[in-house]
């Protein structure tokens, strides 16, 4: 296949690009481009979808380094500086998956002011894009920070009744987190002469350096994921957020924690990793069997999902911190699997939620009798949810809990216990949905999933069934990079 | 005599302003008040041809070494030459429709560019009082320019008598330095100091630097800056927050880093101290305010507070940090400004951040820039403002302030806060029953949008030519 020259460059800011075809027309056109700005967004994702899926395809699995690699001088030692290795890459496809569905998702859902919303996700598009293909210091976090502007006009206008003061929330909290995380870079900046990711992975940080330095990355992260007990925000910015937004936020916006956990704090720090990992175990275990138990008493669908994701992403950071092939590995699987589950689940909220307007698990029931293919689909994502075998959840949660039995039996033993406590919500949200008699009237008249909506659920049910049964379709690709981080972390600490 | 001529060609920028400034009040004098257009015309003329000799000019000393004309210099009085000129194009449009037009306005900001010229090419202690006077009295009449409104008078009075007051500090500073180290001149002093440390020394330095804390609005002498911002015309109030403060900072660099680099070690103390209260003061005190203006006073508190942490440092890194960082902030304070000064309702101006609500159905575009600009005084990559504070932070943490850059960071996410909420306000609440927005002035819309521009994206391009500039600024001191 014939490699298309600046393809990194051409994947991250295509979507800008349509956001500023969308921008002029706003400016140009008279009456109301709604219609226009849905095509165009659409088209736009789609574009960079294929453009992504051929980056896949000109990529080498076997190759542990970066390809791809762009780089130009900037100012101030800061370069412009993009590559892409075998983990990134699938986070890469990951979003330009999610995104067209989340623009079909959001076609008739969202009314009013469709042009900004439009203009709003595909900013969010180049940015999360720009984090997994940045490799300078600085350029990761113009990135990264940058993605909270658009999720902060996302939620505050686009989202429920306590909008503003979940996107407040949003906002400052995981400000907050990165500023710390600025200072760090400053310093390693200064320390190690270059702003390069790649080479600062071979320079040596003093002992006495790093703690401090994975804290500020760990605070960062830790925020972003999020871990307990810094997850308050998740919640409340979920159940605001409209169904897209969630899908977003789920699928794609919590997977840079994990991500700059494999690319910054595990390969930089391996010493501070080893010596924190007990906490990060300790956080972990608590994340999954705590959030599993608050999740068990939620009322609202949306928050009861999100709670599962903190539950969830807790099998990430242990598997990532245990620092070894099949942690780190299962961590990355679980990432990716988590993004088609977690948005699957949400898009099913917001199936339910577009008919009857509300999400108060008490006021649904019996909806089998009225929705028999919404009955079947969100059976699936609820058991793939639980991790059971034949799905892509089952894989990311057995080689997690695999690589960390290998090191901490005890977190292996909690962990676990939180796959049974996951079983005990999801199905008894389900059960209390779809099952029993129809108690509302108002339920009597729901109708099944629409044309649109089985458009919406095929790719994601035939990616959570593919990756269940053929996990190696990932596994290949990230084996050759994991292992790279994997052998020189076990190296660094003399294991 | 040659070296009379020398001296003249070397302060041709000034002495451009100063002559031409008298012959501007004479033809406002005998022409009267319709001459105002004409009068701030030719002002801003006379201080883009102050910025072309100060960037053509010859480098060197001149009057026995009071006045110095040095790369800093050159930088300095660039910004501050050409933000002179802005306010005076922001302020002419809006003094007419306010009804206020005169032409002592434009006159008053040459003087005062003038002083603030000198300000920043002050070789020893004398220029260095005169051409604080010079600026400051020019800009306390500005403060009460509306002088039929009792907020703008209020505003003048205390403006004067706190900045008298400051005087007294410096003054009392410089005499302190003078009688321990005989001499005036920089160089002196730094050679004094440097043989012969002294209790009292430190003393007159401290008064020094109270007395410049002062102008530059930084924590805990900031007491009047809400009150000025809120009173005071707001064209002036956008004179106020740019030209003065990167004229203060130049000569507060200067002053520590030539007369007084030996004494880093104290003066850095003081510095720090004050740029801790001044992170603390705008954070949290503009948490609670209502008024736009007022709300950007304790914006600049804070900001001021990061400026002075580049100088802190007391490296040339440092130096230029502050540079970049002072040039990127004065274009979002115009571009703050050049907003507020084109919105109104029924002519009336909009004050608080509430009246904002709305404006993103009735204007999207000026939304977008106020957007725009209010991120990048929040400090979101890759937004201008941001790669000022980078510059500074980064320059603190190589002179190993680490504890205070984490400080300043933190103070920074407060402030976010208030940021976010012009944000909210835009773009969130829903639009009151209120009169439209009256016609925005071309000026101000366009400096606006200009502004925003550069915050946003076309900083990106213009930091690589800005950046090395700063550099050459910073390492370049004393030259000639």
């Amino acid at each position: 296949m014939p490699q298309i020259p600046y393809i990194l460059s051409l994947v991250t800011f295509l979507p800008l690009v349509g956001a500023g075809v969308l921008l002029l027309a706003r400016l140009m056109s008279k009456g109301s481009a709604d219609g226009l700005a849905r095509w165009i967004a659409l088209a736009t994702t789609l574009a960079t979808l294929v453009v992504s899926i051929a980056l896949v395809a000109a990529f080498d699995p076997s190759n542990p380094g970066y390809q791809f690699v762009e780089r130009f001088g900037w100012f101030r030692g800061a370069e412009y500086h993009l590559g892409v290795d075998g983990v990134s890459i699938l986070f890469v496809l990951l979003t330009a998956f999610l995104m067209p569905l989340c623009i079909v998702a959001s076609w008739k859902t969202i009314t009013e002011r469709v042009v900004d919303y439009m203009i709003a996700f595909l900013v969010l598009e180049t940015l999360v894009i720009g984090v997994f293909t940045a490799l300078d210091l600085f350029l990761f976090y113009i990135f990264f920070e940058g993605t909270l502007v658009p999720m902060f006009i996302i939620i505050g206008v686009w989202g429920g009744a306590n909008r503003i003061y979940a996107a407040y929330k949003f906002f400052l909290y995981t400000l907050l987190g990165s500023v710390l995380m600025l200072l760090a870079m400053l310093w390693m900046a200064h320390t190690a002469g270059t702003t390069s990711i790649p080479e600062l992975k071979t320079f040596a940080f003093s002992e006495q350096a790093q703690p401090l330095l994975w804290l500020a990355f760990f605070a960062s992260f830790a925020v972003k994921m999020p871990m307990w007990p810094v997850h308050t925000w998740l919640p409340d910015a979920h159940v605001q957020a409209p169904t897209a937004g969630s899908v977003i936020l789920a699928g794609i916006l919590l997977k840079l924690g994990g991500y700059g956990f494999i690319l910054f704090n595990l390969p930089m720090f391996p010493q501070a990793s080893e010596m924190f990992a007990p906490l990060v175990f300790a956080l972990s275990a608590i994340a999954i069997v705590y959030t599993s138990l608050v999740a068990f008493r939620q009322t609202d669908m949306k928050k009861l999902i999100a709670y599962s994701s903190v539950a969830h992403m807790g099998f990430v950071t242990m598997g990532i911190f245990a620092g070894n092939d099949q942690g780190v590995q299962g961590a990355v699987f679980q990432m990716l699997s988590h993004g088609l589950i977690s948005g699957a689940l949400f898009l099913c909220v917001g199936v339910v939620y577009d008919r009857m307007h509300t999400r108060e698990i008490a006021l649904y029931g019996g909806l089998t009798a009225r929705m028999p293919w919404f009955a079947a689909i969100f059976l699936l994502f609820t058991m793939a949810n639980v991790g059971l075998p034949g799905t892509s959840g089952f894989i990311g949660e057995i080689l997690t809990m695999t690589g960390i039995y290998q090191v901490s039996t005890w977190t292996a033993f909690v962990a676990a216990s939180g796959v049974i406590l996951s079983a005990v919500y999801a199905l008894t949200l389900y059960r209390n949905v779809m099952f029993g008699e129809i108690t509302n009237p108002a339920m009597k008249a729901i109708t099944d999933v629409d044309r649109r909506e089985i458009l919406i659920f095929t790719p994601l049910i035939v990616g959570t069934l593919i990756l269940g049964v053929q996990p190696g379709l990932v596994l290949d690709y990230t084996e050759a990079s994991v292992s790279a981080v994997t052998t020189a972390y076990q190296l660094a600490i003399g294991g | 005599m040659p070296d009379l001529i020398q001296a003249l060609q070397l302060s041709a920028p000034e002495a451009t302003l100063a002559v031409g400034g008298l012959v501007l009040l004479m033809v406002g004098a005998f022409a009267g008040e319709k001459s105002a257009r004409l009068v701030s015309t030719l002002s801003v003329l006379l201080l883009v041809a102050a910025t072309a000799l100060v960037v053509t000019g010859p480098l060197g000393r001149a009057f026995n070494g009071a006045y110095v004309a040095d790369p800093l210099a050159v930088f300095g009085k660039a910004v501050i030459f050409l933000s002179s000129a802005v306010a005076i194009v922001l302020g002419d449009g809006w003094m007419k429709r306010q009804r206020i037009a005169r032409f002592e306005y434009p006159i008053l900001i040459v003087l005062a560019s003038a002083g603030m010229g000198m300000m920043a090419s002050s070789g020893d202690l004398i220029s260095l009082y005169i051409g604080i006077e010079l600026h400051s009295l020019a800009l306390y009449v500005l403060a009460a320019f509306h002088r039929d409104d009792l907020r703008a008078s209020e505003a003048g009075l205390k403006y004067f008598v706190l900045g008298a007051l400051s005087s007294g500090l410096l003054l009392y500073g410089a005499s302190l330095i003078y009688g321990f180290t005989g001499s005036m001149r920089f160089e002196d002093i730094a050679a004094y100091a440097a043989a012969n440390p002294s209790t009292g020394l430190i003393f007159g330095l401290v008064f020094l630097i109270c007395g410049l804390a002062f102008k530059v609005s930084a924590a805990p002498f900031h007491m009047w800056t809400p009150d000025v911002y809120e009173g005071a015309p707001t064209p002036v109030v956008a004179l106020f927050a740019t030209a003065p403060k990167v004229a203060a900072m130049v000569l507060i660099a200067r002053t520590l880093e030539g007369a007084f680099a030996g004494s880093h070690d104290q003066w850095s103390q003081v510095l720090i101290l004050i740029s801790l209260i001044s992170f603390a003061v705008g954070a949290f005190g503009g948490l609670v305010q209502k008024d736009i203006q007022r709300l950007l006073a304790y914006s600049s508190i804070a900001n001021i507070g990061y400026a002075l942490l580049g100088i802190a440092a007391g490296t040339t890194l440092g130096v230029q940090a502050m540079l970049l960082f002072m040039t990127l902030y004065v274009v979002d304070q115009f571009g703050f400004f050049a907003i507020l000064l084109s919105l109104s309702r029924n002519g009336r101006p909009i004050r608080t951040i509430q009246d904002l609500a709305g404006l993103r159905k009735e204007r999207p575009v000026t939304t977008l820039a106020l957007t725009v600009l209010s991120l990048s005084v929040l400090g979101m990559p890759p937004l201008s403002g941001f790669w000022g504070k980078w510059a500074v932070f980064g320059a603190a943490a190589e002179a190993g302030y680490w504890m205070v850059g984490a400080a300043g960071l933190v103070a920074s996410v407060v402030a976010g806060f208030y940021y976010l909420r012009i944000i909210k306000v835009m773009w969130f609440d829903p639009a009151p029953e209120q009169a439209p927005t009256d016609r925005a002035p071309l000026e101000a819309k366009t400096i606006a949008w200009g502004c925003a521009a550069f915050s946003f994206p076309l900083v990106i391009v213009g930091l690589t030519w800005l950046e090395p500039w700063a550099a050459a600024a910073a390492v370049g001191y004393g030259v000639g």
